[in-house]
């Protein structure tokens, strides 16, 4: 099993940290894993987005042109990838910032309104992690196992108490029910 | 054995120089290899070594040229438009015969072009980019992991041979993370009597120079420096063979586009189309034996590379013409995506087949 | 008895240099310098592109040759290298004041601590006499035939008054080598930034004034006559910035 992923939203939406969680926790699940994020102007204010692959196999290119996963953190983002997702592959929507549906109907589709539950909960700046909670349990091959692990991984020791935040923005997509 | 660690390909890089006993870096700011500055930046004062951000390339290769000329372990790093600012001073490093280890993370050009990866610079590191007759070693990773192996192997080479080990990458590979492993170097001893360290008033005086205004002497000196640069040749060259054994097709490929080949030729091979890769590692010494070998039942090469056309021409003198080689490509930033490469193997299987 | 001999810091060797040049004084006194400290065994010489482009074969330190106006930058490659040396590059004014005007400028304000030898002569003398960034106006060279005409190729440059505008560097002294008296006066400049790099106080550079009577087209003598009619006015002698000294004379 290869698990193309691609998240893409806004710069500052924590794309990339998303990112990292997924491949920090590949890696300490024995899988192979790489990261590859966009770089340059694109980052500040227009799309950014980051290609994560975790799999059993070596992985060949790092970049992900067909994923099987894309999380949508904003229309831009939609419209732009929506087409290069591999048919039966799952698109995770962020339902506060993206209004349109998804008009592929070859792909599963979970509207999670993130920002809306990031904003209710008081982790105003975690809706990506309550968008990785949902993939995770969406995936077939993945689960929220080693989640913590992770977590101690990706965050900066000078920010290790948010942990607690990003664990429960976690859980609160993993729990997520449409 | 050490924990694998998800890093950077540029800090990669740079944690793998210190480890191999590198302090002293200089350095521009230019993208995509802003992180081994701001990673040495970090951490050289935590270490008793020296990070300095120089006024231009140009003098960060001769800070460079400095340290080296004392004998003690130095890098620079930048990308395509701050090497070709270097290349003088890559042209004098040989010229003196001095160690030093050099950074390129690729982007598009000519000129300032773009920000987005390129392997256009693979004739500048080759053939020269500098003036005169010289070599460096060119040292093409195709993993973060790789990075950093290829760091501290470049730093050993430089040392060994007293040349500029060179690491070509580009931007994805200065900007994708992978598990790394990073254990304990062992940092060599190398004869470096030459070097600049004060006669003490206890010897001759030591000379860093490139200058020769005696013809039969310049020639002595270039014809020594080519002995050692046969030497590299014999016993440096470094690739790997990828299902090559029954193959037909052969690709050829380094960093990034190695990657997306790999893809297609997975692909191709579900297919039943034998189809393998030789990736060169060192980009010079080329691997020239194991590339005229493969043309002994390669019936066609593809040469998958990130600008017009320049490594191609290495494969042909390589296996002397006898094979037609493709060249599969995309430029100014774009990267061959594996669907392109794997036609093009399907290409050269219908048309290997028909010929 | 001996009343005279070559500096123990000078190879000895027959040096390059024209008839009536005066870079052999100026070898001269930076050996001297040299040997007075008692530094000849730390010190690491960088040599130019231009007439003291052979100054590695002179100097008997380690010496190392360096690119065109590079200089400074790979002093500043040596000295990080090892702090305990003492480095010093020894340039002309096509070397420091055209090509390595930024390595100039750069190493001065990060107070760089070593000692650059700036030897101006107004033109470049190894390639033939061509015009200088310190060429005189109205200064007639190979590349200037009708005299510079500043509003055609602009002003010379002036070096220590440019640096010395700067807040890095420690000592900029501009003397001249045409008399007795100069050259003493040179010496002590030369000597004295030396010490400054001993004692760790950063970047100094003394500005020579220097002859060229082959490109110039003079006498020696006549040179010398030359120099002091008409470099010594546009180039004022003295002391341009002496950060010590200003930081005492503030605190008493």
């Amino acid at each position: 099993m290869m698990n193309q992923i691609l998240i893409a939203g806004f710069g500052g939406q924590g794309v990339l940290f998303a990112g990292k969680f997924l491949a920090y926790k590949g890696l300490i699940e024995g899988k192979q894993v790489s990261w590859l994020p966009s770089y340059g102007p694109e980052m500040r204010g227009g799309t950014a987005n980051c290609s994560v692959i975790v799999g059993d196999e070596p992985i060949g290119s790092p970049i992900v042109n067909a994923p099987n996963t894309l999380v949508a953190m904003n229309l831009p983002s939609l419209q732009k990838y929506e087409n290069a997702v591999v048919p039966g592959g799952l698109i995770l929507v962020d339902s506060t910032l993206i209004a349109e549906q998804v008009r592929r109907t070859d792909v599963r589709v979970c509207y999670v309104p993130a920002t809306k539950l990031a904003n209710d909960s008081g982790f105003a700046t975690l809706a990506n992690m309550i968008l990785m909670g949902k993939l995770l349990k969406e995936s077939e091959d993945m689960s929220f196992e080693h989640t913590e692990d992770a977590l101690k991984k990706v965050i900066p020791a000078r920010k290790i108490d948010l942990l607690g935040v990003n664990l429960k923005a976690l859980e609160t997509g993993f729990a997520y029910a449409e | 054995m050490s924990e694998k660690v998800l890093m950077k390909g540029n800090e990669a890089i740079a944690e793998a120089a210190i480890r191999a006993g590198c302090r002293h870096y200089f350095g521009y700011p230019i993208t995509p290899q802003t992180e081994v500055a701001a990673y040495m930046a970090k951490r050289m004062p935590k270490i008793g070594g020296c990070f300095l951000q120089a006024e231009s390339e140009i003098a960060a290769i001769n800070m460079v040229y400095g340290v080296a000329s004392a004998g003690k372990r130095v890098m620079t790093s930048s990308s395509s438009p701050g090497i070709s600012l270097k290349s003088e001073g890559l042209s004098y490093l040989a010229g003196s015969d001095l160690p030093a280890f050099v950074v390129n993370v690729q982007r598009g050009g000519p000129g300032l072009g773009g920000i987005q990866p390129s392997q256009s610079d693979y004739f500048q590191s080759t053939k020269g980019g500098g003036h005169g007759d010289y070599r460096m070693i060119v040292l093409a990773p195709a993993s973060v992991q790789e990075m950093a192996s290829l760091t501290i192997k470049g730093f050993d080479l430089a040392d060994k041979y007293r040349m500029t080990a060179m690491i070509l990458a580009d931007g994805t590979m200065g900007q994708m993370m992978e598990p790394v492993e990073l254990g304990d170097v062992e940092v060599k001893d190398y004869d470096k009597s030459w070097a600049v360290t004060g006669t003490k008033c206890a010897r001759p005086h030591n000379i860093v120079n490139s200058l020769f205004l005696e013809p039969e002497e310049l020639e002595k000196n270039n014809f020594a420096r080519y002995e050692r640069y046969k030497a590299v040749e014999e016993n440096e060259v470094l690739f790997e063979s990828y299902l090559m054994d029954d193959a037909e097709i052969c690709v050829v490929a380094f960093g990034i586009s190695a990657r997306v080949s790999k893809n297609a030729i997975n692909e191709a091979r579900k297919q039943g189309i034998k189809v393998g890769m030789i990736r060169p590692i060192t980009l010079w010494p080329f691997p020239k034996a194991p590339l005229l070998a493969a043309a002994g039942h390669c019936h066609t090469f593809l040469s998958v590379e990130m600008n017009m056309g320049q490594m191609i021409e290495d494969i042909e003198l390589a296996i002397r013409c006898k094979r037609p080689v493709r060249l599969v490509n995309r430029v100014g930033g774009m990267i061959p995506s594996p669907e392109q490469v794997l036609l093009a193997i399907q290409d050269a299987d219908k048309g290997g087949k028909a010929s | 008895m001996i009343v005279f001999q070559k500096p123990k810091s000078l190879c000895d060797v027959p040096l390059h240099y024209c008839p009536g040049c005066t870079h052999g004084i100026i070898h001269r006194l930076v050996a001297e310098a040299i040997d007075e400290l008692g530094i000849e065994g730390e010190t690491i010489g960088v040599a130019p592109v231009g007439c003291a482009v052979m100054a590695y074969n002179y100097f008997a330190c380690d010496m190392v040759e360096a690119a065109h106006g590079r200089a400074p930058a790979v002093a500043t490659g040596l000295k990080r290298a090892d702090p305990s040396k003492i480095v010093f590059s020894y340039q002309g004014d096509g070397d420091l004041a055209s090509i390595g005007t930024a390595e100039t400028v750069h190493s001065a304000t990060r107070n760089e601590n070593i000692t650059v030898i700036f030897v101006n002569n107004a033109i470049y003398g190894m390639t033939g006499g061509q015009m200088a960034p310190t060429t005189l106006p109205g200064q007639v060279t190979q590349t200037s035939p009708y005299g510079r005409d500043v509003n055609h190729c602009g002003y010379p440059v002036k070096i220590s008054e440019m640096l010395s505008q700067l807040e890095g560097p420690e000592y900029i002294e501009r003397v001249a080598v045409n008399n007795v008296k100069n050259i003493r006066n040179a010496k002590k400049a030369i000597k004295k930034a030396f010490q400054n790099q001993i004692d760790g106080k950063g970047f100094s550079l003394i500005e020579v004034i220097s002859s060229c009577p082959t490109n110039w087209g003079l006498s020696p003598e006549k040179a010398l006559q030359w120099l002091e009619e008409n470099m010594i006015p546009y180039y004022p002698l003295g002391v341009y910035k002496d950060r010590s000294a200003e930081k005492e004379a503030a605190e008493a």
